[in-house]
């Protein structure tokens, strides 16, 4: 097993976080994505960020990540701030995005090879394809991969390199509902061993209950974070409890008024 | 299978007799050993499974071929539907490649070691400008205008200026040919490496990869389906441009045999020269297709030969 004490996560602080893109229709008009967005996620917490499609929730995250950069705002890692793409902030997409010219094994070794510290922590690979369960396809092609396999593979390839924060972007959005539910308890067991520093991106609301310590609700044109509601109920959570339903609805009924409020401003 | 060597071997009989018997003495015993493998094969696939199914599959092909040979043999030396000496009987024609085989395989060794060596340059070099057009913007800049002007003109239409810019035929013919395959591999290089999919490269950078990984473990992997296409196309150019050089400039190979052969009006030779050269194309090409499939072992789906 993967020692549990080697990934500590870190604090996130977005502060004031402004992001418009142009519109390719119109030139030189631009549209703002992300007005004015800011939260804070302490060390070792599992946040997730809900919302309609359009909210500028990948936005976000692409911005956490550093692929993308800010108009206006502060994002912070620690005391850090964030600057380009760094292996401290994993990323793993709905779509795996695996290299599929890589064995299972040498995607999970990416990371390493990237930071050219492979002779250093190979013997890491195997804890962390054990972690995950994929051992026996170690030297199998992503395409020979079903949809859940993937996405762990994406996992183990994220964590190996010990990430002080992890990024989660529709991770289990392509799977069934079977396996998502399954993953679901695979992504909490993974953060519960290393205390990694997770926002997920999501728009199954019983996914943001089930798994979350808090859930920030995006409305969207512009993306602003609308309420911040705290998940106060024991691990593991059953999803047919009384007052997960009642958090459930009362998460539905404020996007839908959310939803309605902004088709009539717009 | 045995039923078409039979055919084929009395057909030849029968017109046997017009032919010079020096000639015909080999194609005969060719055809011959043919029956005589043909007859052991059908008697033998009933005792051994897996003859059987090592022959399956080839059984109409060498039938149709065989029966192709005795059209041939029929059209021309039986009954002079064709006009000699143009069009030579098959066994004219095996036996002019069994007497002049020195020379055809010195001329094969020629075209070989002409067609690698431009090949290789022009791929190699391709390869290089490919992946710079691809990733660089201001690579992309000046060199895309260069690559569009130069490119599409045939390599063969260089031969005159070629042949006056280099002193040796065979250095000019060499660049002719890397020319040739410059354009192709260095055009489907670049679309190849700049249509990575973003999300790769995304991946790759949140994993703590710098530049040098981006462009070698990412995009170039990444690009390599269509840098084969590439290759391909620049396989087939090299070979047309190999075969118009030899038979202009240079004063050896292949194509030079063929219009050599033309020359003295041996046309025996001009046809066993062009099998030799399809035999010798086709081998080369199989081979480019046999590493692509090691190379591209992680692509599914993909394209048969």
């Amino acid at each position: 097993m993967v020692t549990t004490n080697i990934a500590v996560g870190s604090a996130l602080r977005v502060h004031e976080v402004h992001k418009s893109f142009a519109v390719p229709d119109a030139p030189g008009t631009t549209r703002l994505a992300l007005d004015g967005i800011s939260f804070s996620i302490a060390a070792g917490e599992l946040v997730s960020l809900v919302g309609p499609s359009g909210c500028g929730k990948s936005t976000l995250l692409r911005l956490i990540a550093g692929l993308d950069f800010p108009d206006a705002g502060e994002l912070l890692v620690g005391e850090e701030k964030i600057l380009g793409p760094s292996a401290a902030r994993g990323l793993v997409f709905q779509d795996p995005n695996l290299f599929p010219w890589l064995t299972v094994r040498r995607n999970i070794e990416a990371g390493l090879v990237a930071r050219g510290v492979l002779e250093a922590q190979r013997h890491e690979v195997s804890d962390f394809m054990r972690l995950v369960g994929l051992e026996a396809f170690a030297n199998s092609y992503p395409h020979h991969l079903s949809g859940g396999m993937s996405q762990r593979v994406a996992l183990a390839r994220a964590l190996i390199n010990h990430p002080k924060v992890l990024l989660l972007d529709e991770p289990l959005g392509a799977l069934d509902a079977f396996t998502r539910m399954r993953m679901q308890d695979e992504v909490l067991r993974l953060w519960e061993n290393r205390r990694t520093t997770m926002l997920l991106v999501t728009h199954d609301i019983d996914e943001a209950i089930y798994m979350s310590d808090r859930i920030l609700v995006m409305t969207p044109a512009p993306g602003r974070v609308d309420r911040k509601i705290d998940i106060d109920l024991l691990r593991p959570r059953d999803r047919t409890s009384e007052p997960f339903l009642r958090l459930r609805s009362q998460i539905l009924e404020h996007l839908h008024f959310a939803g309605t409020a902004a088709d009539v401003s717009a | 299978m045995p039923l078409a060597g039979a055919i084929a071997f009395a057909a030849h009989l029968a017109v046997y007799k017009n032919e010079t018997p020096m000639e015909a003495r080999t194609y005969t015993n060719f055809l011959a050993t043919f029956l005589i493998v043909s007859i052991l094969i059908a008697v033998g696939q009933h005792r051994w499974r897996r003859l059987r199914v090592a022959v399956w599959r080839m059984r109409p092909l060498f039938t149709a071929a065989v029966l192709l040979l005795c059209a041939w043999e029929l059209i021309t030396a039986g009954w002079h539907w064709l006009p000699l000496p143009y069009f030579p009987s098959p066994a004219a024609v095996l036996q002019s490649m069994i007497s002049d085989r020195a020379l055809l395989f010195d001329s094969t060794w020629h075209s070989l070691v002409l067609l690698l060596a431009g090949y290789v340059l022009g791929a190699l070099a391709a390869f290089v400008s490919g992946v710079c057009i691809g990733w660089s913007n201001s690579a992309r800049y000046w060199g895309m205008p260069l690559l569009k002007v130069i490119g599409p003109v045939p390599a063969t239409a260089w031969i005159p200026l070629a042949m006056v810019v280099s002193p040796s035929a065979t250095i000019s013919a060499a660049a002719l040919i890397a020319l040739a395959v410059w354009f192709p591999v260095t055009m489907l290089t670049s679309s190849g490496i700049s249509n990575t999919r973003a999300s790769y490269l995304d991946v790759a950078r949140t994993l703590g990869a710098n530049q040098r990984y981006l462009i070698f473990r990412v995009a170039i992997p990444a690009a390599l389906p269509s840098i084969f296409v590439g290759l391909f196309m620049g396989l087939g150019a090299s070979f047309l441009t190999l075969v118009v050089a030899e038979s202009v400039g240079v004063k050896s190979g292949l194509g030079w045999y063929v219009s050599w052969a033309q020359g003295w009006a041996e046309y025996g030779k001009v046809f066993a020269a062009l099998i030799i050269m399809a035999a010798f194309f086709s081998t080369i090409m199989t081979l480019l297709f046999k590493l692509r499939d090691r190379v591209l072992v992680w692509q599914k789906g993909m394209i048969k030969w």
